[in-house]
């Protein structure tokens, strides 16, 4: 067995240990190419059904291109799509490009603290309605109490501590320190009332991998992974204010793997465009504990 | 494409794991550009010496403390293979940490510092690796620079440490005299050391052999679940799983266990593509049966004319523990193992061993934190599972202390218990078992809802029937087909040539008559219906024995007056059967919740 076949089956298998162990599970989906790799997985492991929905966090400030694909894929593939949003932060002006708080700040209001709050419930949820053709007020309102992220160890320090079934607390905390042990594909899938797990299919994948799977399986991604002409292409995707383009003359996945395994890319971190990082010290640990991705 | 492997490395607190490591990855240029400076200027920053240690130490927690906490994992590649090593924790806090790391490799390094000798916790990386299932390990000596890369020491340590591997049955073992401080014979081989004619840890590395998928080994496959998702016109039923050995394909007869029970593959199903005609060993897959049995989680797949597991509920296992409480008799525990999971109690101690000095200790009757033993375990009900000689991977277990994995371990022996023989008979009549034309399944959409066997036991007391009675009535009255069964009906007639008063039954006819029943419920569970059975003064393994007749269907027992001198815990109980009436609602919910009148 080859190892992009290694990887899908482990990923395939911890899918559906999660689906077995917890009901009010989501996964979440970013719209970048690990994420929906993700979903291309789940769709593999329950044979063209997603039985769980699909959360996005919308900042409001992602690339527009990646709002139109996540829904053009919604509606073609039919899926169960969720979005949440931190609607006060928003209309208070509480953000980076806005000017009043910094990068860091801006990433814990828009994504760790509407993450939090879309997964516990008590902020407003919006579900696409394929009869409508349109996103609604979910009536689902219940916790979610897994969630399925599409992490990976190789992208930055505290990732490559992570467990594929990670616990968090109530108040969404990571415990680096005192983590359950995980052997043999059993998992701790127990839990005391009120914590929530993060369940990481992705973990052993490289960025490399990602993209020879995506040749593989010929997963559709969003078009700003690649060249359309002016030289630059985004290599990791967030929100326009705080992601860089990179220059690379890439224009499909065949070029994007040749960059990575022996061209310009090879020695160079996929996060090093992402403004965030560097203002934190000890890589994303910070945001990581307090329930970033 | 380029391979891909695992290694693991381990050894003492201090003793230099994380050093060799981030040594090989500067000294190979494996890290990425900047790296190296960003680490030694913020080292300058902090007026702190630089320490290759602190490139993969990337948390902040780890570099105040200067240990290793968890099992960080670095990407390295040789010319020859694509490698993840596993930097597992030193420290005996984080034994969990260790054990998660190693579990996942192919092979294993084990760094002793060559300074301080073997330690405890050398030792003990050795034996959990050895349990873990690696098989090829590489002793790094290191730190040779701080005893003036004297030959005589590496010697000893080599001596020493070779003795205790051989006593463990670690055969695939190479050593390696090492300075990751230096970079000696690292990524090159040292000039300090010309004694040294043998590998560098880089030309060792790609010597690791390539672990095979067992492949060729029986099948055998533990179900992860059975899918049937209706939407978007769906109508298959797919039994889903990863193969743990072996290959499957279309039309392979199957049998599925603990039940026995027989199908057969009518296709490999598959979301993209064509379907594979053959699927094998560590692939995650699913497939469509052309009969429709019960199969559930946990069950473990089986080929004909193969190797057939092991199903019982007491075994004897080594395993290691990694609880803050210790491993104790008279407390309930679960076990999982493949997709299973079962209550559990420790049945014995037979041996308890300190990992760190492997002197065993058989006397004590519990096994505490970061011991390794020999025990005897019973499961609450039998399950299916192999002995670590035939089958690794399905012989492996973990045992869950309330939300906690709190140890694992193998399965070395499948020992006989009371209902063995019963259950030989079970599984012969479901080898032999012929199914018409409609399968459970089909029954169960038609009837809208699953079979169900509901024991009412309790002391003999008319009571008891007549709450059957009423249970009966209301089920019926909600649109379910439910049948009340008395006992005395079958004594009776199926019975008609024992003793037919129960109270001059002998008790191997009494063992009889139960069989009876069982295999009574067992037909009427294949009919598709809830049964209601009496049976007085039951006992646990008279649930037992109708357990393992109609697994995989559950049996929900509701017991009726005084629980004195019983040994069953019922799912409900009435202490007083005159009100018995005031309980049915309560009942009827429990029956609800646990699925049986969905």
């Amino acid at each position: 067995m080859d190892q992009i076949t290694q990887l899908e089956s482990l990923g395939i298998h911890i899918l559906r240990e999660a689906y077995a162990n917890f009901r009010n599970m989501c996964m979440l989906w970013s719209i970048g190419k690990d994420s929906t790799v993700l979903l291309w997985l789940a769709r593999k492991a329950f044979y063209g059904h997603v039985p769980f929905p699909l959360v996005h966090i919308d900042t409001h400030y992602k690339i527009p291109e990646m709002i139109e694909y996540r829904d053009s894929l919604t509606r073609e593939w039919k899926l169960p799509m969720v979005y949440g949003e931190n609607i006060k932060a928003l209309e208070a002006k509480q953000t980076f490009p806005d000017g009043n708080v910094d990068r860091i700040t801006c990433c814990r209001l828009l994504k760790a603290e509407a993450l939090k709050h879309t997964l516990n419930g008590d902020w407003t949820r919006y579900r696409f309605n394929h009869e409508a053709d349109e996103y609604q007020v979910d009536k689902d309102t219940e916790a979610y109490t897994g969630v399925i992220v599409g992490v990976r160890s190789d992208e930055e320090g505290s990732r490559s501590k992570e467990r594929y079934f990670s616990p968090r607390d109530t108040e969404n905390s990571w415990d680096v320190g005192d983590q359950p042990p995980e052997f043999w594909n059993q998992f701790k899938t127990d839990f005391a009332p009120g914590t929530h797990v993060r369940i990481h299919p992705l973990l052993d994948w490289t960025e490399t991998n990602i993209w020879e799977y995506i040749e593989r399986e010929k997963i559709p991604t969003v078009s700003l992974y690649y060249d359309q002409g002016s030289g630059k292409r985004y290599r990791s995707l967030g929100c326009g204010p705080c992601t860089q383009s990179v220059d690379s003359t890439a224009k499909n996945v065949p070029e994007i793997i040749e960059e990575l395994k022996s061209g310009k890319f090879a020695n160079i971190a996929e996060r090093s465009g992402r403004a965030q990082d560097k203002e934190d010290g000890g890589g994303l640990e910070t945001l990581r504990r307090e329930g970033y991705m | 494409m380029t391979e891909n492997m695992n290694v693991v490395i381990t050894g003492h607190v201090d003793h230099g794991k994380s050093t060799v490591i981030g040594r090989l990855m500067a000294d190979t240029g494996s890290l990425p550009d900047g790296k190296l400076e960003q680490v030694k200027a913020s080292c300058a920053r902090n007026s702190k010496p630089f320490e290759y240690a602190f490139l993969l130490d990337a948390l902040k927690d780890e570099q105040s403390q200067g240990i290793t906490i968890d099992s960080a994992r670095v990407f390295f590649k040789t010319q020859k293979r694509n490698y993840i090593i596993i930097d597992a924790p030193g420290h005996i806090e984080f034994l969990k940490n260790m054990v998660t790391g190693a579990a996942r490799a192919e092979a294993a390094f084990l760094c002793i510092d060559a300074d301080e000798g073997v330690q405890e916790n050398s030792r003990r990386h050795g034996y959990l690796l050895s349990m873990l299932g690696i098989k090829q390990m590489c002793v790094l000596v290191n730190k040779m620079d701080l005893v003036n890369y004297d030959r005589k020491v590496y010697k000893q340590v080599v001596r020493k440490f070779s003795r205790f591997l051989r006593n463990i049955n670690m055969n695939d073992v190479t050593f390696i005299p090492v300075s990751g401080m230096e970079g000696d014979n690292i990524a090159s081989l040292s000039k300090n050391m010309s004694w040294w004619k043998g590998d560098t840890v880089l030309t060792l590395i790609d010597k690791f052999r390539k672990e095979k998928a067992p492949d060729h080994m029986n099948f055998r496959m533990p179900v992860q679940d059975v899918y049937k998702f209706t939407a978007m016109g769906d109508s298959r039923r797919i039994v889903a799983g990863t193969i743990s050995s072996g290959t499957l394909k279309d039309g392979d007869e199957l049998f599925f266990y603990p039940s026995g029970k027989k199908s057969r593959v009518s296709g490999i199903e598959n979301f993209t593509g064509e379907s594979p005609d053959e699927v094998s060993a560590g692939m995650a897959t699913g497939f469509t049966m052309t009969e429709q049995i019960y199969v559930k989680r946990g069950n473990l797949v089986a080929r004909e004319g193969e190797k057939q597991p092991q199903v019982g509920n007491v075994m004897r296992v080594n395993l290691f523990w990694l609880g803050r409480e210790p491993f104790v008799k008279d407390k309930e525990y679960i076990l999982k193992t493949g997709t299973e999971r079962v209550r559990m109690r420790l049945f014995d101690t037979v041996k308890v061993i300190d990992a760190s000095n492997l002197n065993s200790d058989g006397m004590k009757k519990m096994v505490e934190r970061h011991d390794v033993a020999e025990c005897v375990l019973t499961t609450q009900r039998p399950i299916a599972f192999d002995i670590v000689e035939d089958f690794p991977e399905t012989s492996r277990f973990v045992i869950v202390d309330g939300y906690e994995i709190a140890g694992g371990g193998i399965i070395r022996e499948a020992i006989r218990d009371n209902q063995a023989e019963y259950r030989d008979k079970v599984m012969d009549r479901n080898l032999k078992w012929d199914t018409g034309n409609i399968s459970r399944a089909e029954r169960s959409d038609s009837y809208g809802h699953t079979p169900a066997l509901i024991l009412v036991g309790g002391p003999e007391d008319i009571r008891k029937a007549d709450f059957a009675k009423k249970l009966e009535q209301h089920l019926f009255n909600q649109g379910r087909k439910v049948y009340y069964l008395g006992v005395q009906n079958v004594l009776a007639g199926l019975d008609a040539d024992m003793t037919v008063k129960r109270h001059h039954l002998y008790p191997e006819d009494r063992d009889e008559m139960i069989r009876r029943l069982a295999e009574l419920s067992n037909l009427l569970m294949d009919v598709g219906i809830i049964l209601v059975a009496t049976v007085s003064e039951l006992t646990f393994d008279d649930r037992e024995a109708f357990r393992m007749s109609v697994a995989p269907i559950d049996v929900q027992t509701i017991w009726v007056g005084s629980t004195e001198g019983s040994d069953v815990t019922a799912d409900y109980t009435i202490p007083d059967a005159a009100e018995a009436d005031s309980h049915l609602v309560s009942v009827l919910n429990l029956l609800k919740e646990c699925g049986v009148c969905k």
